[in-house]
């Protein structure tokens, strides 16, 4: 026999009889959820990345404490990315009788490849943005520059060997990452000006930089040969290491997005699942049919096998359709809110949807079509052999194998994936057992009630094993929905609270001791709340464990710039809010502490520093040697100052030390920032709330985007619920008929069937309440790391809406055989 | 001097374990059954009820093991041939009615009859299909379902599909069990009238008297052996 072709006409004659549709339809919700949030994320992660790249001004950047090699640019050439190449260094700047030090930038025509320079023309007037740099002749300063130098736009300034004209001001530098702490006001300059200042010669400290953009594919392939040639001094920075806070927000999205569509590919499993092993234990007659008519066992499966991978295209084809026709919705939805253009889809969803639907589809469909081959042919004789047999663990083993796989795939990260996993199965043994258990202890309740409720519970106690699978269906189900109404809310609320609106924006650096006092009273005389200031000590890490360090010590890049560059140590006596202890003790307070370092967890992991070790810093000329007595965690998003490295208060008492504060600057107050600065003229004063409000909108926009994919998790919920009723129609279909034609009347038949269905609801929500609240509860402490709150409501709207829920909708679902005759029902179940 | 006869058996005994936990020792469904069967004749297979008419019939078919004896198809040895070996020579040279019909209720009257034929790769299996289901009376009734048709129509695609592959050897249990006298009488009409035509062997279990007494031969079957045979 030909048997593609007999199970291309079995699939059709399948789907006209109806017995496919509920399979076919689950598995298009599947793949439609999975390729829509696939080109939604994909297209966000994208602009995110896009809008990351932003704060590089670039897409790649080389940098170097050398000139850039002529190779590289010349590979930058060939894999025909836009390239420009940068210069900073520091100088002093004259006019007339004022000079001041700044921190200048040199950057050649197409700068900034991504994002945009914000200028003005007057103190405090409204920016624009440009996409350019300086005229050749002309400079943008910094404001504070001006001040300092007390000039006007239009003036004139000395920079080494050439007169300038300052131009506009300069507000915002997409790329001035490590600016935090920039101690002079920043100049930007044209490339075709540098020979003709004279500035850069030999011995120098000049900070050269290549920036390239291009496509992801063209920057990847750059990187790549770049990366094998790096020179000592050299180093690629991409957009993943661009910026702390911002790393730290787009991992978060990327997580958050991801469990949202991990959600809605193991309820599509589940949905699978159940819809695929009613459509085998219908087809078990046929296989005994087509056994007596001559069909061999490898017939059998290859016919059935063939059958689901033709549906399983037609699922994929129609769900790939579907999803990208939502995504399109969604981001129609969300245009407004998208001011960059979203890049268009890339073709992996598709290869993932596909991927998807395959697996889930021949995981949960084979190994009970497995099952068929083995159908006796005596089953046409004797009905009760050759049954379905209950699914075991083993028999569900590939899809649990193939599940495990997606959920590694989706969750795009090891850590969180295993550990996803691991609760995973501890969740569904803990929910297995306790529907057992409830199931069991249900026979125990059927004295006394009704008839009605008690014919119900005695079915739902004896099809026991039956009754636990169709409790955790919708026990699945209806922990979806519970996520996706009750606790959703309560966790992107959580989350977007960590950045709440008054969130430091600015930082003023510089600040001596003897001003601070002053600095005070000039905030509490603005009626603004007086912010709280750190010391702060630069020192150089010499040693660890009285072993001389040095940057060859280490392989990774990043490690070997931490221990390159100067730290800030600063000293403090209680434990900062936004900091945790991880390892470790905090010091007792006291009047004399000893001296002993609290190092931070990242880059104590990054050095290989541990609790009890020493570690040597040069500050200033002289040596600070002490043990690390703990290690903390530091939530940087905060945007409080943070410190790596701190001491006890005292120790540092010795050394010169300058002050810095964060503090939260309402936009009506502006003014006053020229106030302070003429009061104070050595402050310098660092806007972040251009990057702030960057990063709120990102946090926004992954919101949006979490719910509308978490209506496709909503969708796949209800097919679970829908699958699970399918599920035990037919069985309830002849047992009602068979009833009913032993005397039992409508009503008594309906309430029977009611109270079966709102007993599983009320057990399967009991279900969902603690599997939901096991989730959130994780999300919130490990993924979100948000204080979590517990919420009663849910065990009561799990109880309640279960049962009325399932019970309605149970109702609803077997109403219809109940108007047929019973005759007519056992005739068409006996077929 | 198997090859003679469509059908041989040879001490055929089917036993199945007790289901009574202490009692170990099997149950006899059928003893020593011997007989041969010549090409194209027509055997009634009658008894009681229980006495093993439909296990003998399920056995004839290669539908279940025997736990001892032979069975002869055209001189292949039944029980020699694997699992799959044997469905092959079912779709071969075999037919088979049931009581219950055995329908498949998702395809039409049509496409029930064209299974076995699908199956054996015949090409012609639609024209096949339908003109024995034209020659049974169902000409109009081809993309009907199982469910729209009568007990009788059932029972005539039924015999369709059993014919459709001319087989040699045309096994029916009980065939008008679930008919009334009336349609019993014209689906045997029609079993008899495709005998003639097609020349197939018919072997029927039935409890009526009448059909037993319009075959050539009868095999009566008493508590799983074999009484007499004329
Ligand atoms: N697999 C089995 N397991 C246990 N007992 C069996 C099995 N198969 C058949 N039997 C028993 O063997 C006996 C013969 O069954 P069979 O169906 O062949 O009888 P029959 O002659 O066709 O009866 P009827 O006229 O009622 O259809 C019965 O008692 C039956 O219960
Ligand atoms: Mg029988």
């Amino acid at each position: 026999m030909n048997h593609l072709y007999f199970s291309l006409r079995m699939l059709r004659r399948d789907i006209r009889a109806g017995e496919l549709r509920v399979l076919l339809m689950a598995l298009v919700v599947a793949v439609a959820s999975v390729t829509s949030v696939g080109f939604f994320t994909d297209r966000i992660q994208q602009a995110l990345r896009l809008q990351a790249n932003e704060l590089l001004a670039a897409d790649l950047v080389v940098t170097a404490d050398h000139p850039i090699p002529e190779g590289y640019l010349a590979q930058a050439r060939r894999a025909k990315l836009q390239s420009v190449m940068l210069f900073q260094f520091r100088t002093m700047v004259f006019a007339g009788n004022h000079n001041s030090l700044a921190e200048i930038k040199v950057a050649g025509n197409g700068y900034p490849l991504r994002g945009k320079v914000k200028i003005t023309d007057a103190p405090l007037m409204l920016d624009r943005e440009v996409q350019a740099v300086p005229a050749p002749g002309t400079l943008w300063v910094e404001e504070d520059l001006l001040r300092r130098l007390e000039l006007n736009v239009g003036a004139t300034l000395e920079v080494g060997a050439r007169r300038f004209v300052i131009a506009h001001i300069i507000t915002y530098e997409p790329d001035r990452s490590g600016g935090f702490f920039s101690i002079a006001p920043r100049i930007l300059m044209h490339s075709d000006d540098l020979p003709g200042t004279g500035l850069i010669q030999e011995g120098s400290r000049v900070h050269y930089q290549l920036l390239v953009a291009g496509t992801p594919e063209q920057v990847r392939r750059f990187q790549d040969v770049i990366g094998t040639k790096l020179q000592r001094g050299e180093r690629i920075i991409d957009v993943t290491d661009s910026r702390q806070e911002v790393k730290e927000a787009l991992n978060r999205s990327n997580q958050f997005l991801g469990l949202a569509a991990l959600v809605s590919v193991m309820l599509a499993g589940v949905a699978v699942a159940m819809a695929s092993r009613r459509h085998v234990s219908r087809h078990l007659d046929n296989c005994a049919i087509m056994r007596c008519v001559g069909a061999r066992q490898a017939d059998i499966t290859r016919v059935y096998t063939y059958e689901m991978l033709w549906l399983g295209l037609i699922a994929v084809l129609t769900g790939c359709v579907v999803g990208y026709l939502a995504h399109a919705v969604l981001i129609e939805l969300l245009a407004v809110l998208f001011v960059t253009k979203l890049p268009a889809a890339t073709l992996w969803p598709v290869v993932y949807g596909l991927f998807t639907g395959m697996v889930s589809l021949l995981g949960f469909a084979v190994p009970p079509l497995l099952h068929l081959q083995n159908v006796p042919t005596l089953r046409v004789l004797r009905r009760e052999l050759g049954m379905l047999r209950a699914p075991t663990l083993s028999v569900y083993g590939i899809a649990i194998v193939c599940m495990v796989l997606l959920l590694l795939v989706q969750a795009r990260d090891l850590r969180l994936g295993l550990f996803v996993l691991g609760g995973l199965v501890a969740t569904i043994a803990l929910l297995v057992g306790m529907a057992l258990l409830m199931v069991r202890l249900l026979r125990n309740f059927t004295n006394g009630a009704g008839a009605a409720w008690r014919f119900g519970v005695a079915n739902v106690a004896r099809r026991a094993r039956g009754s636990v699978i169709q409790v955790l269906a919708f026990g699945v189900g209806i922990m979806a929905l519970m996520l996706l109404t009750l606790v959703r809310s309560e966790l992107l609320v959580g989350w977007q609270q960590r950045l709440p609106p008054d969130t430091p924006n600015r930082f003023i650096i510089n600040m001596q001791k003897d001003q601070l006092a002053g600095m005070q009273q000039f905030f509490s005389r603005q009626n603004l709340a007086v912010p709280q200031t750190y010391p702060m000590v630069r020192g150089r890490l010499t040693a660890i464990n009285d072993q001389a360090v040095s940057a060859d010590n280490y392989e990774d890049a990043r490690t070997k710039r931490l221990v390159e560059r100067e730290f800030n140590l600063s000293w403090a006596e209680d434990l900062q809010a936004d900091n945790k202890l991880v390892a470790g003790k905090w010091w007792h307070k006291s009047a004399r502490y000893d001296a002993q370092f609290s190092i931070e967890e990242d880059i104590a992991g990054h050095m290989g520093v541990k609790v009890g070790d020493t570690l040597t810093y040069d500050i200033a000329g002289e040596t600070l040697r002490a043990h690390v007595t703990s290690v903390r965690k530091v939530q940087w998003d905060s945007f409080k100052a943070n410190f790596f490295v701190l001491v006890p208060p005292g120790i540092l008492d010795a050394y010169p030390a300058s002050y810095i504060t964060s503090f939260y600057l309402p936009d009506v107050n502006l003014p006053m920032l020229a106030q302070l600065v003429r009061q104070f003229p050595n402050f310098t004063v660092v806007d972040i709330s251009a990057i702030m409000d960057k990063i709120r909108m990102i946090v926004q926009r992954v919101t949006d985007a979490v719910e509308y994919v978490f209506l496709f998790t909503l969708a796949a919920g209800v097919m679970v619920l829908y699958a699970a009723i399918q599920a035990s129609h037919d069985e309830r279909v002849k047992e009602s008929a068979i009833i009913r034609t032993l005397g039992a009347g409508r009503r008594q038949l309906i309430s029977g069937l009611v109270a079966e269905f709102f007993l599983i609801g009320m057990l399967a929500g009991v279900i969902a309440a603690l599997a939901a609240s096991l989730i959130s509860f994780v999300v919130a402490d490990r993924v979100l790391q948000i204080p979590f709150t517990f919420n009663p409501w849910i065990w009561l709207w799990g109880l309640l809406g279960g049962g009325v829920g399932v019970g309605l909708a149970g109702f609803l679902g077997t109403r219809g055989i109940l108007n047929r005759p019973p005759l007519q029902t056992l005739r068409k179940a006996e077929m | 001097m198997t090859d003679s006869f469509v059908l041989s058996i040879e001490k055929l005994c089917k036993q199945v374990p007790s289901t009574d936990a202490d009692d170990a020792t099997p149950l006899t469904i059928l003893q020593d059954i011997s007989c041969n069967i010549r090409r194209s004749d027509t055997v009634a297979i009658i008894g009681p009820s229980g006495s093993g008419k439909s296990t003998l019939l399920g056995l004839m078919a290669g539908l279940d093991n025997a736990s001892s004896g032979k069975i002869w198809i055209e001189g292949v040895d039944l029980f020699a041939l694997s699992e799959d070996e044997r469905a092959r020579l079912r779709g071969a040279k075999l037919g088979f009615v049931f009581q219950s019909f055995q329908l498949l209720p998702n395809l039409t009257a049509l496409e029930n009859v064209m299974l076995p034929l699908e199956i054996g790769g015949r090409k012609d299996a639609q024209e096949v299909a339908a003109s024995v289901l034209a020659r049974v009376g169902l000409q109009k009734r081809l993309r009907h379902y199982p469910r729209q048709l009568s007990g009788g129509e059932q029972q005539r695609v039924a015999i369709a599909r059993a014919f459709a592959p001319s087989p040699s050897l045309l096994l029916a249990d009980e065939p008008t069990g679930n008919l009334d006298q009336h349609t019993g009488e014209n689906v045997i009409e029609l079993l008899f009238e495709l005998h003639r035509e097609q020349g197939a062997t018919l072997i029927l279990v039935t409890h009526d008297d009448n059909l037993a007494q319009r075959c050539q031969r009868r095999l009566e079957l008493i508590n799983g052996m074999l009484q007499s045979t004329g």
